[in-house]
């Protein structure tokens, strides 16, 4: 099979997650999405691994494995202490940073 | 022996740090420091005359050098102080007159609850005249010069919450200015004409410059003289200054910080005297001020008012004097001991008739005071005797010999400066004798003060009237004790040279001439104030006494020609710094607040927003990568 089609999934996979992002305002949504966008990009690595042969690739993936887990705990733990106070997840309520 | 010369200017530096900064403690006894301080640097000066005396007339003038003060190359400024007849003379008038005035003071300002401060500043001043007139270069000159200004300024507004005397302290310190800028520029053309501004290298180079550099330094000279020495037409402080305290209207606005003026110029007759133009301005400037003195005090009801404007005018004959070059210095300088003595005195003697009487001004409240205060009035009746020139007291000598100098100058300047020196003559008798009349003699027009009580005058007490009786032996010998053998003459020789003019007239005949003026002078003021009552609310007056009242529309015209248009030159600046200066600069700031303001709008808060401009961003840059690399 040819490996663009993996790629064609990534872009798809990255779009869907960009457009949620930009789109949706549940804190949590919102996060799910950048997982997706951040999975995409694995799989857009792995597959140019595979296409040249090489592993950096595949190590830049775990990496990014690595700071996707690292930012779901942070970021986790922020969502859930704005809700707290909040009880909203709703990110267009914390507008708060602005002159 | 020479070591003592520091001393002198110590003795009271050292009191005036210990009073000021020694704090409530010294409140009890601190001003008995400040007089036996001020005694004991009268005593180094006796002991340094007697060692003067011992030396023949060409050793006597001896410096000291004390440090270096600016040690720069090309520009070398020293401490140094030079102490020769002419210095003696002063530090004699000075510390002499000065440990008096500290010793009145006790009696004067018992009651005054910032006495210890006064007498700080009185020793403060001493330090800086004794500085003015020992130093041997004129920077150091300078530094006195400011130190007697400073002094003058914290003694005007000693009484600092009447604003009368803030006020008048601010014009004296003000008015001073103006002459210290004279002098500050007098010394940068020295510097630069001479390379050096102490006294020897200058005088002895000063026939190398041109006459035109040499008039410029004179009249700048001339500028400082006439703002520390209340001269035509920088005179209008010295009025006002009567302010402050009455022991420092005698000692700093009479005896001595006045007189600096005329030591100025007699120091630098080196100078004046290859600058015929700068010493014709001299002597204008002295006749026109002994005249404008002398009109001021015979319209004056404050009797300290009337006693400034007859200083001013006796400062007048010694400024002229000091013009006529080398046939007046000495005489200036005789004139100005005497007067110190006299007019001290009768400055002393007009304090202690306000302590008798509820510290009332007007002579016109006063009248008959002869019996209840007889010693003030035996030591001011001496001293008025010596300042019209009674003959055989010490004004008679001193300024018989200004009059004959004047004469001497020869030609018709001659004639016009000895006449107008005959007419202050006159003059000076006539409103010395009317404060006289009017303070000792006639009935009583005692009024009751501000709080309704009546003044129940008594004589002073004696550290006040010891100090007036010593003033007065010197108001009646000094005089005479000067002439004898030309004793004074020969004396300052050394310093400032002398030379016999040619007179018109035999000396008999000025005496002559000069006493008889005196005499019609003191008839007509008898006539008009001894002989009928005198109103205790003054005449309306001609157009001359009503001017005079005003000092001659000194203030009135220094206001025309100068605060006017300088406030409205201000006024003018305030208002293109406010409107050009001001306007472009908030016009700016608030063209940078505008354009803030809409673009801190971009800032939303919402997350999303800047998720966008992120993405936005980051496309932006792979579009730009992918499109280099096509490229």
């Amino acid at each position: 099979m040819n490996p663009a089609n993996y790629l064609y999934l990534a872009a798809l996979l990255f779009t869907i997650g960009a457009s949620g992002v930009l789109l949706r305002r549940n804190a949590i949504v919102l996060f799910m999405c950048v997982e997706l966008m951040l999975n995409a990009s694995n799989l857009a690595l792995v597959t140019f691994s595979r296409m040249h042969g090489n592993l950096d690739g595949q190590i830049l993936a775990f990496f990014t494995m690595v700071v996707a887990a690292a930012e779901v705990v942070v970021g986790l733990a922020i969502i859930v202490s704005i809700f707290r106070t909040r009880h909203s997840a709703s990110v267009d309520d914390s507008n708060l940073m602005k002159l | 022996m020479n070591s003592l010369i520091p001393l002198l200017v110590a003795a009271p530096l050292a009191g005036a740090a210990l009073l000021l900064l020694g704090g409530r403690a010294l409140d009890r006894f601190g001003h008995w420091i400040a007089t036996a301080l001020a005694a004991l640097s009268f005593a180094f000066g006796l002991a340094l005359f007697a060692d003067m005396l011992g030396r023949d007339a060409e050793h006597r003038a001896v410096t000291e050098q004390l440090y270096s003060w600016i040690p720069v190359d090309g520009f070398q400024a020293d401490v140094a102080f030079q102490l020769d007849q002419l210095s003696i003379t002063f530090v004699l008038l000075i510390t002499g007159v000065g440990t008096l005035i500290h010793l009145y003071s006790v009696g004067y300002m018992a009651h005054d609850e910032r006495r210890r401060r006064f007498f700080a500043y009185l020793n403060l001043f001493l330090a800086a005249m004794l500085v003015l007139v020992l130093a041997d270069n004129y920077l150091l000159l300078y530094v006195g010069w400011e130190g007697v200004g400073l002094a003058s300024f914290l003694l005007i507004g000693f009484w600092q919450h009447k604003p009368s005397a803030a006020t008048a302290a601010k014009k004296a310190f003000i008015v001073n200015r103006v002459g210290d800028m004279g002098l500050s520029i007098a010394i940068m053309l020295m510097f630069v004409e001479f390379g050096s501004f102490a006294f020897q290298p200058v005088f002895a180079t000063a026939g190398d410059a041109s006459e035109g550099k040499l008039t410029a330094i004179g009249l700048m000279l001339l500028l400082a003289a006439c703002g520390k020495s209340a001269q035509v037409p920088l005179q209008s402080w010295l009025g006002d200054a009567m302010e402050g305290p009455t022991p420092v209207s005698a000692l700093i606005h009479a005896a001595t910080m006045v007189t600096a003026g005329v030591y100025l110029i007699v120091r630098s007759g080196a100078i004046f005297n290859l600058a015929p133009d700068a010493q014709t301005a001299v002597v204008v400037v002295g006749a026109v001020t002994l005249l404008f003195g002398a009109v001021v005090g015979c319209a004056k009801d404050d009797i300290k008012k009337a006693l400034a404007g007859s200083t001013m005018s006796q400062i007048g004959y010694m400024i002229m004097a000091a013009g006529l070059g080398p046939i007046g210095y000495a005489f200036a300088i005789m004139h100005l001991v005497t007067h110190g003595f006299f007019k001290a005195g009768m400055f002393l003697g007009a304090g202690s008739v306000m302590h008798g009487m509820n510290d009332e001004v007007n002579m016109r409240h006063y009248g008959g005071l002869r019996k209840y205060m007889p010693v003030t009035f035996a030591t001011f009746g001496l001293g008025y005797l010596a300042i019209i020139g009674f003959p055989g007291l010490s004004g008679f000598f001193s300024k018989d010999k200004i009059i004959e100098a004047a004469f001497a100058k020869g030609g018709t300047e001659g004639w016009i400066l000895g006449l107008c020196a005959l007419l202050g003559a006159a003059v000076t008798a006539f409103y010395m004798t009317r404060v006289m009349v009017l303070t000792f003699f006639g009935e009583k027009r005692w009024q009751p003060d501000a709080e309704g009580n009546d003044p129940h005058p008594h004589e002073s007490p004696k550290s006040m009237t010891v100090p007036m009786v010593v003033l007065a032996f010197g108001s009646v010998f000094a005089g005479g004790l000067f002439v004898y053998g030309n004793s004074f003459l020969h004396w300052l020789e050394p310093v400032t040279g002398h030379a016999e003019g040619d007179s018109p007239l035999s000396p008999w005949t000025v005496t002559g001439l000069a006493t008889a003026c005196m005499l019609a002078g003191a008839a007509l003021a008898w006539q008009m104030y001894g002989r009928s009552p005198v109103p205790v609310k003054p005449p309306v007056g001609s157009l001359l006494t009503r001017a005079a009242r005003r000092d001659l529309l000194q203030d009135d015209f220094n206001h025309a020609v100068l605060v006017r248009p300088g406030t409205a030159l201000a006024a003018t600046l305030v208002w293109f710094d406010s409107r050009g200066l001001d306007g472009f600069v908030n016009g700016l700031a608030a063209a940078i607040g505008g354009i803030s303001a809409r673009l801190r709008r971009i800032q939303t808060g919402y997350v999303r927003t800047y998720a966008l401009s992120m993405f936005g961003g980051t496309l932006v840059l792979v579009a730009s990568t992918l499109l280099m690399r096509s490229v």
